[in-house]
């Protein structure tokens, strides 16, 4: 049962991994974005064909890429005979279903995508490609999206040397290398980590369950092994024996761990999927396809964790002496010794812990920091657990207590490992719970601010935007037009939003870091905002300026929080906007207004604009909140099954010892304590290491919630939040434990409430 | 009386046949008075020991121990006896492995709200635990532990005494020596003992020895 948890554990996750990596292999990551060094136009954002084509003559062997949106749909062209070999594998599996290059008309999308074209163009299905977007022949796109031009040119490798310099074929281009690209694979990498730590997590418990279990099975065999071999059964014959078992047992937890995987999988990767858009707006499948690398792994890691499970109870079946009686199955001389050695082990983790505090930085210095801080608290559990105990025996007076709590000390070996595995389940709760809460209540806030508006307009084109503003202008009504585009500035994704700065936003906007009158700046088009995660990724700060192109540089004057949005944002006046992106128009409108409704009647009626365009404060918070609520669904669901799988440790472990323990406490009851009351003291105990281990573990999650929030979410989302605590939702999570708890511990104390006299009387009579 | 078994029969189920251990079993012991309980395996001695423990219940007859009949109280009745009136000694010690053994030889004194340190230190002197008080059972000897477990059945100053083949698991002379220091305390605090036991030369040590034949004492 504990391998087939912990393959199943393991599987899901690996499962979820490679389904959304397949997404990203077949689109971002194929379209070379953060592989290949890339060629850029620091002046007009777009390059010319001639450029590109003077470029070839001047040796840059350089693949063009034009990128536009159709129905939302982002739309790739490239050139097959240029593009790098990963492109052209793809393209050559989509000729065997009909794609033909250069081809016009013809895209390649999956199905999703292809039904949201809605065009008169074909389009050759590719499942494996991510959502929203589509590929095709630059030929075909520049004559879907109308232009002629490119806007980028990959820099593929193995350039010849002696190449022209750059700036002597074109002015105004510039080299990108990959690393300064927004790398989605470097972002989701985190995100995919994170999952790959908890399913190495939920393995680890899983493992737990299979080394305590055979642990336990182990030594209530030792009798039987030893008299086997006192008749004469060869040592050799009973190995083998044992390794058919195992390996009996382990094909059958792999193939079980893995179906039960790939339900929990196929439940998840929409949850996943939508947590990757929210977090990162990387789009991948919300479907579930049988990969072998995952499947694979399951089984290796099946394997892997039978043999680390099984290997060293078979060596010491090996060491059982034929000659002497078998020791006892719990030994106080030797549980001291065992807390010694793990409480070592756990001060060595905390201080390699504090050397990494001290000397590594980044995402991967983040996650090391929660290995050493989780391992150290669960491996020095058992020895807190330890002295704790012995000191409140040490107080109490009641016999009777002093034997629960002895008893209770005497039980740590054989509840170890289910116990650390509830310490590290609630803690991870406490700490995911206290990021996403405090996460929630930031973003909730950051609404608020952001979303002061009543009602919000999409205008489907210019002539309805001027329409509009001309109709707010006349009626006397307070609006906020919004001119928004996404351009490639300084290596980055760059959302450039033009506002016009006015009371909402003076009342609303809180900055995280700003100078003297910011907005004043701001309106006056003289210096510009931008959010924090662009601040973190360019080194930028409050005093510095911002390049949009060699014409326009302007100073920071404020840094805002921008709290759910994967890019980088950086905001300005309508009118600078505008003489920077002369295009441009404002396609969104946030209206202040008493009468929502009144006034989207007279929108529709006067403007013709349809329901679709106008939604509500109201509803767009909720919208929010809904997409917010979402990304987070993954966390939620792997919380529960951390703690459901720490309670199918206890619950296993509990079940064997309910055995083990009849000897143990025969004696207890001969003395003079009923048996009804004995077998409810093992509830007893079993609650009260919750309990003990419930708060162990407030402190550890919340140490883990602070390095989530401030070492591995600034690292891996470009924000950082301020930590609020939850004790209400705490509480919970302590009443929830107590409750996984009591299920797993009563069907045990059943067991022993319903043991017969004669079973106790055994004790008394016979060698066990 | 201290203890009075009447017309005790005890019977099993297997399968489909009953089983009779124990048949119209009657038997008396008074405060002070030890009695050896002798017969051949299977005999149902080691039944007869725990009826009057309380550790199991007659299918009929009366097992009145210091007055209150055991047959007619529920577990947690039976328990409070076992608790304050009698103690048991096992063949196999049954210590308690997760306290040490100055834990152990008070857990059932204190229990039983019955703790006299006086005694207790002279049960330690007499059976010479001194050296073994801060250590667990596992590590000690079995006539050691032995000890131990006839310590803690006397610190709470039982009525009744129950020895199930105390010396069972021991060599020769460490039986001798602990059947010597356990009749010695026995009879300084005139306890009554039911002792079953398989050895002649321990049947002989006792006030009385009654056998035990097909269920029926003899």
């Amino acid at each position: 049962m504990g391998l087939t948890v912990a393959t199943a554990f393991w599987t899901s996750i690996q499962a979820i991994n490679s389904e959304a990596r397949a997404s990203y292999d077949t689109a971002a990551s194929l379209l070379s974005e953060g592989q290949y060094d890339h060629i850029v136009s620091k002046l007009s954002g777009s390059i010319t064909q001639d450029t590109y084509i003077q470029l070839r003559r001047a040796g840059w062997l350089v693949s063009p890429i034009l990128e536009g949106q159709l129905n939302g749909i982002r739309l790739i062209g490239f050139d097959y005979l240029t593009a790098p070999d990963t492109l052209q594998q793809l393209v050559k599996s989509a000729q065997k279903d009909g794609y033909k290059t250069a081809e016009f008309g013809l895209l390649i999308a999956n199905t999703q995508t292809a039904k949201r074209l809605e065009t008169e163009i074909k389009v050759v299905i590719k499942e494996a490609l991510a959502p929203a977007i589509a590929l095709g022949d630059i030929g075909t796109v520049q004559q879907i999206l109308k232009r002629d031009d490119l806007s980028r040119l990959l820099v593929l490798p193995g350039q010849p040397m002696g190449q022209v310099p750059l700036n002597q074929v074109g002015s105004g281009l510039q080299l990108k290398n990959a690393r300064q690209a927004a790398d989605l694979s470097q972002l989701t990498e985190s995100f995919h980590l994170n999952l790959s730590a908890f399913a190495l997590l939920g393995f680890a418990v899983g493992l737990f369950i299979v080394y305590s279990t055979v642990g336990l099975a182990f030594e209530q065999r030792r009798g039987m092994i030893r008299m086997l071999r006192v008749q004469g059964v060869p040592l050799r014959l009973i190995i083998g024996n044992l390794i058919l078992e195992v390996l009996f047992l382990t094909t059958i937890s792999a193939i079980l761990g893995i179906i039960l995987g790939y339900v929990i999988a196929s439940v998840l990767l929409p949850d996943v999927a939508a947590t990757l858009r929210g977090l990162y707006g990387a789009k991948i499948t919300s479907s579930l396809s049988l990969r072998s690398e995952w499947w694979l792994s399951g089984i290796g890691i099946t394997l892997l964790g039978a043999t680390v499970a099984f290997a060293d109870r078979i060596w010491q079946t090996t060491k059982i002496p034929i000659s002497a009686n078998t020791r006892p199955a719990l030994s106080a001389e030797v549980n001291r010794s065992t807390f010694r050695m793990l409480g070592y082990i756990s001060l060595l983790l905390f201080s390699v812990m504090i050397i990494i505090a001290m000397m590594l930085k980044g995402l991967l210095g983040g996650f090391l920091l929660l290995a050493c801080l989780l391992l150290g608290a669960a491996f020095g559990l058992p020895a807190l657990a330890f002295l704790i105990l012995s000191a409140i025996e040490r107080k109490i007076n009641s016999p009777m207590i002093r034997w629960f709590l002895a008893d209770t000390r005497h039980q740590l070996p054989a509840l170890n490992l289910p116990l650390m595995a509830l310490l590290l389940a609630i803690s991870a709760n406490v700490g995911v719970s206290t990021m996403v809460s405090s996460f929630r209540l930031t973003f909730s806030a950051f609404l608020d601010q952001r979303l002061a508006p009543e009602l919000y307009v999409e205008v489907s084109d210019k002539s309805q935007s001027l329409t509009l503003a001309n109709y707010l202008e006349r009626e006397n009504i307070e609006s906020l037009p919004l001119l928004s585009s996404i351009d490639f500035i300084e290596g980055e994704m760059v959302r450039i939003n033009g506002i016009s700065v006015g009371p909402t936003y003076r009342k609303n906007w809180i900055f995280l870091d700003y100078s003297k009158d910011p907005w004043d700046q701001v309106q006056s088009g003289s210096a510009v905002i931008i959010n924090e995660q662009l601040a973190r990724r360019t080194d930028l700060q409050v005093g510095d300026s911002f390049r949009f192109d060699d014409t326009h540089i302007l100073p920071i004057v404020a840094i805002v929080g921008d709290y759910g949005n994967p890019n980088g944002q950086v905001i300005g006046s309508a009118s600078l906007i505008k003489k920077i992106k002369p295009n441009l128009y404002a396609a969104q409108f946030g209206i202040r207004t008493q009468n929502v409704k009144k006034l989207k009647q007279d929108l529709s009626k006067s403007l013709a604009l349809q329901p679709h365009q106008m939604i509500d404060q109201e509803s767009l918070k909720t919208m929010s909140m809904d997409i917010f609520e979402r990304t987070f669904a993954i966390t939620d669901a792997l919380n529960v099954l951390t703690l459901g799988v720490a309670g199918i440790s206890l619950l296993i472990s509990l079940f064997i010892l309910a055995d083990l323990r009849i000897p143990q406490l025969a004696p207890v009851w001969a003395i003079g304590l009923n048996w009804r009351s004995l077998s409810l003291v093992e509830l007893a105990r079993a609650l009260t290491l919750t309990v003990l281990v419930y708060f162990c573990s407030i402190p550890l999650g919340l140490s883990l919630a602070w390095i989530l929030l401030n070492i591995v979410n600034v690292e891996a989302f470009g924000w950082q939040l301020p930590m609020y605590l939850f004790p209400g939702a705490y509480f919970e999570l302590g009443l929830y434990a107590m409750f996984a708890t009591l299920i797993a511990a009563i069907w045990p104390a059943l067991g022993l409430i319903r043991s017969e006299p004669s079973t106790l009387l055994k004790t008394f009579a016979n060698e066990r | 009386m201290v203890l009075n078994l009447k017309d005790v029969t005890k019977t099993f189920k297997d399968h489909e046949e009953t089983l009779t251990v124990l048949s119209g079993v009657n038997l008396q012991l008074i405060a002070g008075q030890s009695l050896a309980l002798t017969g051949d395996s299977g005999c149902g001695k080691s039944t007869l020991l725990h009826i009057a423990a309380g550790l199991e219940a007659p299918t009929s007859g009366d097992v009145f121990v210091a007055d209150q009949n055991l047959a007619k109280l529920n577990d947690i009745d039976r328990a409070l006896i076992r608790r304050k009136t009698l103690s048991i000694i096992f063949q196999q010690f049954n210590l308690i492995p997760s306290m040490t053994v100055d834990a152990n030889l008070r857990f059932q004194a204190e229990l039983s709200g019955r703790l006299d340190e006086d005694n207790v230190s002279q049960l330690i002197e007499a059976l010479g635990l001194r050296p073994y008080l801060n250590k667990y059972p596992e590590t000690l000897s079995g006539g050691q532990q032995q000890r131990v477990a006839i310590a803690r059945s006397l610190a709470m100053k039982p009525a009744l005494l129950l020895a199930d083949e105390p010396t069972g698991n021991l060599d020769e002379r460490t039986a001798d020596d602990v059947l010597n220091q356990l009749l010695s305390l026995v009879s300084e605090t005139d306890t009554a003992l039911l002792i079953v036991t398989h050895s002649p030369g321990i049947a002989a040590c006792m006030n009385s020895t009654r056998r035990l034949h097909c269920g029926q004492i003899e």
